[in-house]
């Protein structure tokens, strides 16, 4: 009896020992990455199924977080990957000289721009829109110009605390240039309030307090797919719409570089790419083999991609806060 | 001496979480930069709105803690409960609530639009304070309640035996009360507002509703400027010391002799006026408090169908961390609170209660980032996230047990001091026959805020937290990222009721 039992014991204790051996990859993201309703749990289990190895997100906030994040641990962190960082952010990113070049085969991405960053890889991306409902927004404005000068009431995301709050910034900044502040001068009677985050915007516009809100085109997709509900829609600028561009990045002073390297090439593969649609609700970066999710083909395909280099996005950010500032504080 | 060291402990425990943790984020700072007009004009806006929303929610929770006080009518211990409910939930969840009553397409406007008038403008600082009362005015009551309640019946009758109308009553004896309550409710109000930021900005209308926790914010995750956030961490402490600075001077301390427990009745009251006075201010109350909440109800019953299977779990986790933080949090401020009292010099147990308010007054961001930066050289903070949750749990309920404990404490320590001297009454004896039964009120309101509060709050919590093993707040949080705002306000139901019930379950309305 007390062998058995030794026994069981020794084997508990092998079966610990192998579960050890494993090698560990800890990916650092952002939160709603790795909720329930992320595309979290379903790339670990489709990930872990062919690498023999543990797969460990760790959720640090936001996009912006998660880069205060490793501004805070430097190279003593754990992360060995660093998924959900965006293209405001990767110059910034890559200045720490944390993250080490990728490596990786990027010649079969479908985005609307061409990728040569050489230390960040891609994963999904979307282009900020405003979001409405059609049947209480009957005649959509067809630019940033005209929804100014509509009574349409419009909810944001302050730049200050916000990935889609800055997009706007630099969206109506790249469009218009220096008459960026007459173009805010004249949004500010349309803005019925700024909130903290996306979620606090989105709650309030579906609650009727706004007649549109920032978020993206892809938004609609939820609503039909998830809700079956055709009547949300995103509004179709001509002057285009500014990208948001998530990507990830190897840390240089990962104790597990191979399995990084493996994990960058998973992470363009048809088998994460065809998660990304319905659960980070943005385009992956390569539409997968069978094609996107009914319902996308819904969705308003903007004719101009804006978006800034990354170098270029850091600079251009603190004279666009300056400049909405001071229109929105008149 | 032996009986002041838990205090002191608890004391110093909460000055690092605060303090420490400020330090931290300072020593890590490469450069210190000084304050632009963007932070003054930060700093103008926080103090503005912050003194506004005291002052109104103290000036309309005292005619309304009256009327409760010398009123009975059957269910005012639950409708007690009830009115405390917009303090203890999500701060997203309260605004969405409020809105449905005072948004552009809230009820009033609804209402407003019927007979022809155009909708209620909540945007702006009007909105900003409207959002702070309705957030503070319960606990403001719950506070002025609480004074009330504590003045013995022996006051009332001798009143009544010397022919006192209402008005003598108010003028020698209510307002000698008031006087000790007011200022430290007043004070506390002021710097649970002087540090919100999600709420003030949604309402306030844009970048004009900029308080010093956004400008924190800002030089966190935009601007990397440790050096900044420091700064402006030490701008938000001086200027709630002040607050307390000027409130402790007004403060004074009571010295009328004690009772003998009789049920309080008021000879004084009992005119028609005075009835109809008392109900039109409980009634104004419980439309402005509870409206809201119903509206929260509404908005989560179609989300109970569809809830996620973790819902369950996630509950399972929030009450247990409830459960831990209330009683932690009652042993921490019963132990300070001695301390406080007891302790001879009277600016060492100013100084100690003092620190017992600093993590009301602390950035949540600040002590999130300082405790990473102490606690990452040397261990993994995902699997501190239980202790760390409990401390800080624990450390933002007690400025609000304290504020419950210590004058109720010295209260029993002035009136029974000497006799449980004299019988050698120390030690677990002491606590057993004297603290408890005497003290069972403050306590058990005490532990239900406790409870109630560390249910619904994120705050620091989420820089520790497991996704995977969320709390319902985190889990509120998580659905509304996902665009399911239906399951999202579901789960904000279940945490109202929730939180409701441990609130309930410890502190039976004030009985």
């Amino acid at each position: 009896m007390k062998t058995t039992l030794i026994a069981t014991g020794l084997l508990a204790m092998a079966s610990v020992a192998f579960a050890q051996e494993k090698p560990l990859l800890t990916v650092y993201t952002y939160d709603s990455f790795i909720s329930e309703w992320g595309p979290g749990p379903q790339v670990e289990a489709v990930f872990e199924a062919t690498c023999s190895c543990d797969l460990q997100f760790v959720g640090a906030g936001d996009g912006a977080a998660l880069l205060a994040r490793m501004r805070l641990e430097g190279t003593h962190t754990k992360a060995d990957i660093v998924l959900g960082l965006d293209t405001n952010l990767t110059a910034a990113a890559a200045g720490t000289g944390i993250f080490a070049p990728h490596g990786v085969e990027l010649s079969q991405l479908d985005l609307p721009l061409v990728w040569d960053d050489t230390t960040f890889v891609p994963f999904d991306w979307g282009y900020f829109a405003f979001v409405y409902d059609t049947g209480i927004v009957t005649n959509p404005p067809n630019s940033m110009k005209s929804l100014a000068e509509s009574d349409l009431k419009i909810v944001i995301q302050d730049p200050r605390s916000s990935t889609p709050g800055l997009g706007l910034l630099l969206w109506i900044r790249s469009a218009y240039g220096d008459r960026a502040p007459d173009i805010w001068d004249s949004l500010a009677d349309n803005i019925v309030t700024v909130t903290k985050g996306w979620s606090e915007a989105y709650g309030m516009f579906l609650g009727g307090e706004a007649d549109m809100v920032l978020s993206y085109t892809t938004s609609p997709a939820y609503h039909l797919i998830a809700e079956n509900d055709a009547s949300k829609a995103a509004a179709s600028f001509v002057e285009g719409h500014y990208m948001q561009i998530e990507v990830a990045g190897k840390v240089a002073s990962s104790d597990q570089p191979e399995l990084a390297d493996i994990f960058l090439d998973f992470m363009i593969s048809e088998a994460f790419q065809s998660i990304i649609s319905t659960t980070n609700w943005m385009y992956p970066a390569v539409t997968p083999a069978a094609g996107l999710p009914d319902g996308f083909d819904t969705l308003i395909s903007p004719e101009f991609a804006l978006i800034y280099p990354s170098g270029e996005a850091a600079g251009i950010r603190d004279v666009a806060l300056k400049e909405w500032l001071t229109a929105l504080r008149k | 001496m032996i009986r002041y060291w838990p205090g002191l402990l608890v004391a110093s425990l909460v000055g690092a979480l605060t303090l420490g943790t400020l330090g931290a984020v300072a020593w890590r700072a490469p450069i210190w930069g000084g304050l632009g007009s963007e932070d003054w004009g930060a700093i103008r806006f926080t103090l503005l709105q912050a003194v506004m929303s005291a002052v109104i929610s103290v000036a309309l929770a005292v005619p309304v803690a009256r009327a409760l006080a010398r009123r009975s009518f059957p269910g005012k211990p639950v409708l007690v409960t009830l009115l405390g409910a917009s303090f203890i939930l999500p701060v997203i969840v309260a605004v969405l609530g409020l809105l449905a009553i005072f948004g552009r397409n809230g009820l009033l406007s609804t209402a407003l639009g019927w007979v022809g008038l155009p909708p209620v403008q909540i945007y702006g600082l009007h909105g900003v304070v409207l959002a702070h009362v309705f957030f503070n005015m319960p606990l403001a009551t719950r506070m002025i309640l609480q004074g009330w309640l504590s003045m013995p019946a022996e006051r009332f009758r001798l009143a009544a035996s010397l022919g006192f109308g209402s008005r003598d009553t108010a003028r020698l004896l209510e307002w000698p009360m008031l006087c000790t309550v007011l200022p430290g409710t007043a004070m506390v109000i002021f710097v649970i507002c002087a540090t919100s930021f999600a709420v003030a900005l949604a309402l306030g209308g844009g970048p004009k509703a900029t308080t010093v926790e956004l400008a924190i914010y800002q030089a966190f995750r935009f601007d990397f400027d440790l050096g900044k956030a420091a700064l402006l961490g030490v701008v938000q402490f001086a200027i709630c010391a002040v607050a307390a600075a000027v409130m402790f001077r007004v403060h004074v301390p009571e010295s009328t002799g004690g009772g003998l427990d009789r049920a309080v009745a008021r000879w004084d009251v009992h005119t028609p006026v005075l009835r109809g006075l008392d109900m039109t201010w409980i009634g104004f109350a419980t439309i402005f408090l509870l409206l809201p909440l119903g509206m929260v109800l509404l908005a989560g019953l179609p989300g109970l169908v569809n809830l996620p299977g973790s819902v369950a779990g996630a509950a399972a986790r929030s009450i247990s961390v409830a459960l831990v933080s209330a009683g932690l949090t009652v042993l921490a401020a019963l132990s300070m609170a001695v301390a406080i009292q007891g302790l001879r010099v009277r600016r060492v147990s100013k100084v100690i209660e003092g620190i017992g308010y600093l993590s009301i007054a602390a950035s949540p961001l600040v002590i999130g980032t300082g405790m990473f930066i102490v606690i990452f050289p040397f261990a993994n903070p995902v699997a501190l996230a239980l202790p760390v949750t409990a401390l800080v749990n624990v450390a933002m309920s007690l400025p609000f047990a304290l504020r419950a404990i210590v004058p109720a404490l010295t209260e029993v320590e002035g009136r029974f001091g000497h006799l449980a001297d004299s019988l050698s009454l120390t030690g677990w004896a002491r606590l057993r026959w004297l603290y408890l039964p005497r003290l069972r009120r403050p306590l058990g309101f005490s532990a239900g805020l406790a409870a109630a509060l560390s249910m619904g709050d994120l705050g620091v919590i989420a820089l520790f937290s497991d996704p995977k093993a969320a709390t319902l707040p985190l889990q509120l949080y998580q659905l509304m990222a996902a665009y399911r705002m239906q399951e999202a306000a579901g789960v904000a139901l279940i945490l109202l009721v929730l939180s409701l019930a441990v609130f309930w379950l410890f502190d039976r309305g004030g009985g």
